[in-house]
């Protein structure tokens, strides 16, 4: 079911509209500056592949190294913002209850969903075939006129990879519990591309087939006390581009 | 792990020296070796490679950290592509560990890690922006550029999840060697980075070399 609230009775923090990603689907929307995205892993054990472009230039797209050195940081949680590669912020993660995302193992392919869970086609198996993240993104960009060369390193919500002191990976098990979520508030208005399909380091012994639900809320004002803003000097600065970005006229107020 | 290489410097097919602030843009043959060298220690070398047949193949840092199960590069090291082909191995490293999470320095993103006074400073995708103006023969744009290995640099990450930029491990006449799978362009930013004191806020030349 989805639910659509009227834009002109919205205040902060109420829900503009609901609705699911099934499982091993994919998605994109617009998101405008000053609403936030909630993402909620219903079942437990969610991956979401996530990329953002700004619609009024896709050569601006989000940037998984700028947003760990800016912020010192190889996990992604409350706090942290999300930087496109032109030095603004995409979106501030503004509440989080999982505590961990990561943004450097990138996607599952065909062959990497084959080898781990087998191949189930659409002809045989339609909705519950075995999709995977890189051809997810790679429609979801066509339908903007981007493709290969527009990818970039994406954001695994709700995933978790820790490394040991040799630099080894290790996928985290159990990372987000059924009914955990996180919300991103958007700095500026962003093209968000989306995946439900599984991690590429996911160590279930079935294909996982997690669903999510997503909420468009209205955000609140963003104060000179916020958390995101202050997090690091670095937000503080990079959001100042986004200040100056929208110097003149923006836009939905 | 540091593994020196038994090629022979008077030997090799060619040389270049590259000054901090420059480009190297290079097509690189299949079973060829390169050796990127550090003359005077702690420089960063930004590099991206892509598929000289079919430049939209390209160096994948995402594909590389996930299918050898670590994030650093070193001797053993595969450089994966974005279609998870092989594109170059390391062959000899005396330097230890490279980075490919940190990313390169842009003019846009110097002014969030330092200050807004830094913007119009010299930055590596500066260099390679007017790499790929200059060599139209490759037919890139910024599309093409995406995240690359930093040769000699130490960003650390820590059980916990946090991420710093450390001295080098590296020090003058050390060198990183790989050999190419398929025929490869080889895009290198010589950072000209001042702002950072992980080069010591003096960056300096490197030495390309190719045996054949």
């Amino acid at each position: 079911m989805t639910t659509l609230s009227s834009s002109k009775e919205a205040t902060p923090g109420s829900v503009l509209y609901e609705d699911k990603i099934a499982p091993a689907c994919h998605w994109s929307l617009r998101m405008r500056k000053g609403t936030t995205l909630k993402l909620i892993d219903d079942e437990g054990g969610a991956n979401v592949g996530m990329l953002f472009y700004n619609p009024e230039n896709m050569l601006e797209k989000y940037n998984a190294p700028d947003t760990l050195k800016g912020q010192h940081t190889f996990k992604l949680t409350k706090g942290n913002c999300l930087y496109s590669d032109m030095g603004r912020v995409f979106c501030s993660i503004v509440e989080d209850t999982v505590g961990w995302h990561e943004t450097v193992c990138g996607n599952a392919t065909k062959e990497i969903v084959k080898d781990k869970w087998g191949e189930k086609n659409y002809q045989e198996h339609h909705n519950g075939w075995n999709q995977n993240g890189h051809n997810s993104f790679l429609v979801e960009l066509a339908k903007y006129g981007l493709g290969k060369k527009d990818m970039a390193a994406n954001l695994n919500l709700f995933s978790a990879v820790g490394v040991d002191d040799e630099g080894n990976l290790q996928y985290l098990e159990n990372n987000s519990q059924a009914g955990d979520s996180i919300e991103l508030r958007f700095e500026m208005d962003t093209l968000v591309l989306l995946h439900t399909c599984p991690h590429p380091l996911s160590t279930a012994e079935e294909y996982p087939r997690k669903p999510v639900t997503y909420q468009i809320i209205q955000a609140e004002e963003v104060s000179d006390d916020d958390y995101c803003m202050n997090f690091c000097d670095e937000n503080g600065r990079a959001l100042k581009n986004n200040e100056i970005y929208h110097l003149g006229g923006c836009c939905h107020d | 792990m540091i593994k020196e290489s038994s090629l022979v410097k008077e030997n090799a097919n060619f040389s270049e020296v590259v000054p901090a602030g420059d480009y190297f843009i290079k097509v690189i043959k299949k079973g060829q070796t390169f050796r990127i060298l550090d003359l005077e220690g702690n420089q960063a070398a930004d590099t991206l490679f892509y598929n000289a047949e079919e430049p939209t193949e390209r160096y994948s840092a995402v594909d590389t950290i996930r299918e050898q199960g670590n994030v650093y590069l070193s001797t053993g090291s595969k450089l994966i592509s974005n279609e998870n082909n092989v594109m170059l191995e390391i062959v000899a490293d005396t330097c230890g560990r490279h980075d490919t999470i940190g990313g390169a320095c842009a003019t846009e993103s110097n002014t969030v890690r330092y200050a807004h006074e830094k913007k119009c400073m010299h930055a590596c995708r500066d260099s390679w922006m007017l790499a790929i103006a200059e060599n139209e023969q490759y037919g890139m744009t910024k599309r093409d550029i995406t995240h690359n290995i930093n040769f000699f640099m130490n960003v650390p990450v820590t059980k916990e999840g946090g991420l710093t930029f450390e001295d080098g491990l590296s020090a003058p006449g050390k060198y990183v060697e790989l050999q190419a799978h398929m025929d490869t362009i080889v895009l290198i930013s010589n950072c000209p980075q001042l702002n950072n004191p992980c080069n010591a806020y003096n960056p300096t030349p490197v030495e390309i070399l190719i045996w054949d």
